[in-house]
């Protein structure tokens, strides 16, 4: 009953965003007020229905209803609880309806929070997003429907996949949808500024929350996938450039892209068409991505069951959102007036650069994840190659490089017009700490990594960097220290955000290059009493014996590990087998400190009662989770500031002090 | 001018739509055969236990047309091909040389032989993927057909069905043993 | 030639992770040779098993694989001939690192096709800015006769 329910809410859902995709619009083309009003209501409406539905597939899940067959190919009746829940999108179906719950929660936002959008752009915004709606619904309904039932009902189910067992993964498709499908909120807006013909700074104001939000996500999102990469698939790898992973980071490229331009166009009136088409590109890369992982077209580790008729769909689907709106861009953008001049070197000049090192990056992923295909198609199946980390690392590292380069001195320069002489100059700290640390590094490694020592330089370059802007802001050392911090605690916080982020994402870029470039791996045969040197620390095995758990049994090792005789810790790695599906999975023994990872896996037994054994030490890796969590505050800091929640920039306020522009 | 800037998004759009549905029509997975065409490659292996050939090496396929079948008794379609083997050998259309691949004990391979049946003439021990390797075998069952001259002339993959058998591997086999 | 020896020593820069799978009793006893065997088994693909390299994938076909090259090399082989075998097996997909060959040129010289056209993009819209920029069709702080004479006459006014 409970199923039909949500099977019965969805097509109700699907039938309110068939309304919403027209009366809003109509109403907005019309300046009809209640029409225009309509959309507020049917995007809460459609929330609440989808919500309904996505409700009932929780309960089938929870209450283990085997007669539902969702639950029957995905879940078992011994699994925890946690488990059965983010089972519910860990599937084809169940996801799909994840992503139009996240598709309508947005919509309702803007509809609940929108106070300050002029109407006639909230509504086509709304109905843009209603028609989006409409094309999911029916794909869920017609191709992916996780309400069918079974019969005669299975005893119990096929369980969910081990790998997927696991709390890190439980909240990656959360994470990553917000910020996929959050997108789309970008793009419904872009849309319904191209039908208005007009794109202004207030524009740029209101979509900026949104995209952030977005953004925010997405990050987490892509970082809990590669933590979660990191201790469960047992040799500390974090990032594959696999076509579903560069799925999820090329929409992000391009909101990071977008986020920037926003800011030129909310100051200084420019780049309107250009920011337009970045809010397209970002979701149509989602959507994209939707695609790559469940058609079938590529091979890769992610892939969700293939099937060529859901493919077919989706494709369809694509065509009909991207290609239309890219059309729609054609005939209109030209027409989007921008008033703003600037000379090359200024900030938007550095924004500019952002913009084209990460179009380009996104570029270049795209390259390398669909060229297997187009030479498939081009020679009819026979011949295929393979495109892996080794093309993606050759050509990102060198395309970020000069931009984590340029995010230092961006701040510093002026609008409009900038003397480069001069921001360097201030910049001097930070380019004589880099050379240091550069040195220093080059000195102490043992890996001769030359990419390595380029790492650590432009980390610690944009770190100094950052917080000599922050320094600048509050003339630090020039006025007072109390006057000094008095200023940072009123500074806006969409300054603190910038620089947080910022900071944020050179701890990752310290993270990723102590990871890349000075593991070290140790793999042997141990018995009981073994020991092993890593990076200083030795290791000493201490034996392994058998455990059972909710639905797998073990064999859990146990590692003393010490330096110069003093403890540190002790690790536990598992190697589980999950009875139902007879799936082994490694859970590495972690101990983590701030210059790197000790790691250990168990392996198998060998005859002779030793066990194979790898153990690792990971330079710096907390630093990519510390640097996530970094941009993410950040970007939820900026999100917070009192401007977005106003709404339209006002211009009256001469009581406030004129804020630097950030 | 600016108009046309303006185009080629879409344009670029549409030309990587057209490559994904011509993707949607091809699979991924498959792989082709570099061997067609190419003489056997070299592999001599050990005989399997409980039977009375020497083993198989790429000198017994020289002198007629015959087919190369890898299969294993962990394998789950080669059981499903098997029935459809047996038929082979009985009809007598052409020899079956069996590749028993990545077995963990020596009796695995003779024990399921035994259960299920024997279709082959020659049987080579692989457990090391030395042929497999050298026949660019990435699963099993793959199947590959060699004329008379030593020439390997097509690679399936996957069991072989009545429908396969029909419509590709007979017409191939009869058209080669009438050139030989 | 040269830009694939450039190319292949950004790769060598940028791969610097250890391999992942290899057995205790795969490594060679020659650390000169196991090196190689890394290197080279970085840039081989598991066949079974979707962007993997063969040292980092747990497959039996990636482990035989390895075995594979570690015996080439200890027989003498280099490290393109080890690498030439497996491919004249398994074809250019078993490659990792995609080939440079025609067919690939695209994917190779496509970074900095993209690049260039985007600061192309950026140029074009930029002069046409400025020209726009320079000879606007309203010349904004410039006034005309008239304005200046009804300015003249305003102020004229205010003073008196």
């Amino acid at each position: 009953m409970i199923a039909e329910l949500g099977h019965f809410a969805l097509v109700l859902a699907m039938m309110v965003a068939v309304v919403q995709g027209v009366i809003p619009m109509i109403g907005a083309y019309q300046n009809n007020i209640p029409w225009m009003r309509f959309g507020n209501y049917s995007a809460m409406g459609q929330f609440l229905l989808v919500a309904i539905s996505f409700g009932c597939l929780t309960h089938a899940y929870v209450t283990s209803d085997f007669s539902v067959l969702n639950v029957v190919q995905n879940s078992h009746s011994a699994k925890p609880m946690l488990y059965k829940v983010s089972g519910v999108w860990g599937n084809h179906e169940g996801s799909m309806l994840l992503w139009v719950l996240i598709l309508a929660i947005f919509g309702a936002a803007v509809a609940a929070f929108g106070q300050y959008l002029p109407p006639a752009l909230k509504a086509r915004a709304l109905s843009v997003q209603a028609m989006i709606a409409v094309g999911f619904y029916l794909f869920i309904l017609l191709t992916s429907n996780p309400f069918e039932r079974v019969y005669p009902p299975a005893a119990d189910g096929q369980d969910l996949n081990p790998l997927l067992q696991d709390p890190g993964l439980a909240i990656h498709p959360p994470m990553l949808y917000l910020g996929y499908v959050g997108f789309s909120m970008a793009f419904s807006f872009a849309i319904a500024a191209l039908i208005e013909g007009r794109v202004d700074a207030a524009w740029a104001r209101w979509v900026r929350p949104w995209t952030l939000a977005a953004w925010c996500f997405l990050t987490g999102g892509i970082a809990l996938g590669s933590w979660w990469a990191y201790y469960e698939l047992g040799w500390g790898g974090f990032w594959f450039w696999d076509p579903v992973e560069n799925a999820s980071f090329m929409p992000w490229l391009i909101g990071t892209a977008l986020l920037h331009s926003c800011i030129v166009v909310e100051k200084r009136d420019t780049m309107k068409a250009w920011t337009i088409f970045l809010a397209i590109l970002a979701f149509s890369f989602s959507l994209l991505g939707t695609f790559l992982v469940r058609s079938g077209v590529l091979t890769s580790v992610h892939a969700f069951a293939t099937d060529p008729e859901r493919g077919v769909f989706i494709l369809i689907l694509l065509l009909i959102v991207i290609g239309g709106s890219l059309a729609l861009y054609a005939w209109r953008a030209p027409q989007l007036r921008s008033t703003g001049l600037f000379q090359p070197i200024s900030r938007e000049g550095a924004l500019l650069l952002n913009n084209l090192l990460m179009g380009t990056a996104a570029g270049v992923v795209l390259l390398g994840t669909l060229y297997p295909l187009f030479i498939d198609a081009i020679s009819n199946g026979q011949d295929k190659i393979s495109v892996g980390p080794p093309f993606f690392n050759a050509v990102f590292i060198p395309l970020m490089t000069p931009m984590v380069v340029a995010m230092a001195i961006g701040p510093l320069l002026p609008w409009k017009r900038a003397d480069l002489g001069k921001a360097l100059k201030k910049l001097w700290l930070a380019c004589a700490l880099a050379i240091v640390c550069g040195l220093i590094t080059w000195t102490l490694q043992s890996g001769q990594s030359p990419w390595g020592i380029v790492g650590v330089a432009i980390a610690s370059w944009l770190v100094i960097g950052t917080l000599t802007e922050l320094a600048g802001r509050v003339h630090l050392f020039k006025i007072p220290v109390s006057d000094s911090v008095r200023r940072f605690v009123n500074l806006p916080r969409a300054s603190w955000g910038m620089t947080l982020s910022h900071l944020g994402l050179a701890m990752t870029v310290a993270g990723v290059t102590g990871a890349g470039a000075w593991t070290v791996e140790r793999v042997q045969s141990m018995s009981p009493g073994d020991s092993v040197q890593v990076s200083g620390y030795d290791f000493r095995f201490d034996g392994a014996e058998q455990k059972q758990g909710p639905n797998y049994i073990s064999v859990e090792g146990k590692f003393t590990v010490t330096k110069d005789g003093k403890q540190i810790t002790v690790l536990y790695p598992e190697k589980r087998t999950y009875t139902v599906r007879q799936m082994p999975t490694t859970e590495a023994g972690i101990h983590t400190l701030l210059s790197g990872d000790l790691y250990a896996v168990i392996g198998d037994s060998k005859s002779d009662g030793s066990y194979v054994t790898r153990i690792y030490f990971n330079p710096l890796v907390v630093w990519m989770w510390i640097g996530s969590i970094a941009m993410m505050i950040g970007g939820g800091l900026s999100l917070s500031d009192r401007r977005f929640r106003v709404g339209a920039p006002t211009r009256k306020s001469s009581s406030q002090q004129p804020q630097p522009a950030e | 001018m600016k108009r046309l800037i303006f185009m080629l998004p879409l344009a670029g759009f549409l030309l990587i739509g057209a490559y994904l549905a011509i993707g949607l029509s091809l699979d991924p997975q498959k792989l082709p055969s570099l061997l067609e065409g190419k003489p056997v490659p070299e592999f001599d292996l050990p005989p399997i236990a409980g039977r009375d050939d020497a083993g198989f090496s790429s000198e017994d396929l020289k002198g007629g047309v015959s087919m190369v079948n890898i299969f294993g008794s962990w394998c789950v379609a080669c059981r499903v091909e098997h029935p459809f083997l047996m038929k082979i050998k009985e009809n007598d259309w052409v020899p079956i040389h069996g590749i028993d691949w990545r077995e963990m004990d020596r009796e695995a391979g003779p024990a399921w032989l035994r259960r299920f049946g024997d279709p082959y003439t020659l049987v080579g021990d692989d457990p090391k993927s030395k042929a497999a390797i050298a026949f660019g075998v990435t699963g099993a069952p793959e199947t590959f057909i060699v004329d008379g001259a030593g020439i390997v002339r097509y690679k399936h993959v996957g069991p072989i069905t009545q429908q396969s058998w029909d419509e590709t591997l007979k017409p191939l086999i009869d058209q080669l043993q009438q050139g030989s | 030639m040269i830009y694939r020896a450039f190319i292949l020593a950004l790769i060598s820069m940028t791969m610097m992770m250890p391999a992942h799978a290899v057995d205790p009793d795969e490594i060679l006893k020659d650390p000169a040779l196991e090196a190689r065997a890394r290197v080279v088994g970085k840039e081989l693909r598991c066949l079974v098993c979707q962007n993997q390299s063969i040292d980092d994938s747990d497959a039996d076909l990636a482990r035989d694989l390895r075995v594979l090259v570690r015996e080439r090399i200890t027989q003498g082989d280099s490290n393109e001939e080890v690498i030439d075998y497996v491919v004249s097996r398994y074809g250019d997909f078993v490659l990792l690192n995609p080939p440079f060959k025609f067919k690939t040129y695209a994917l190779w010289f496509g970074p900095w096709v993209i690049l260039v056209f985007g600061m192309g993009v950026i140029w074009v819209f930029y002069r046409r800015r400025q020209t726009a920029g320079n000879d606007s069709e309203m010349p904004v702080n410039v006034l005309s006769e008239r304005e200046e004479a009804r300015i003249k006459k305003l102020m004229d006014e205010d003073k008196s």
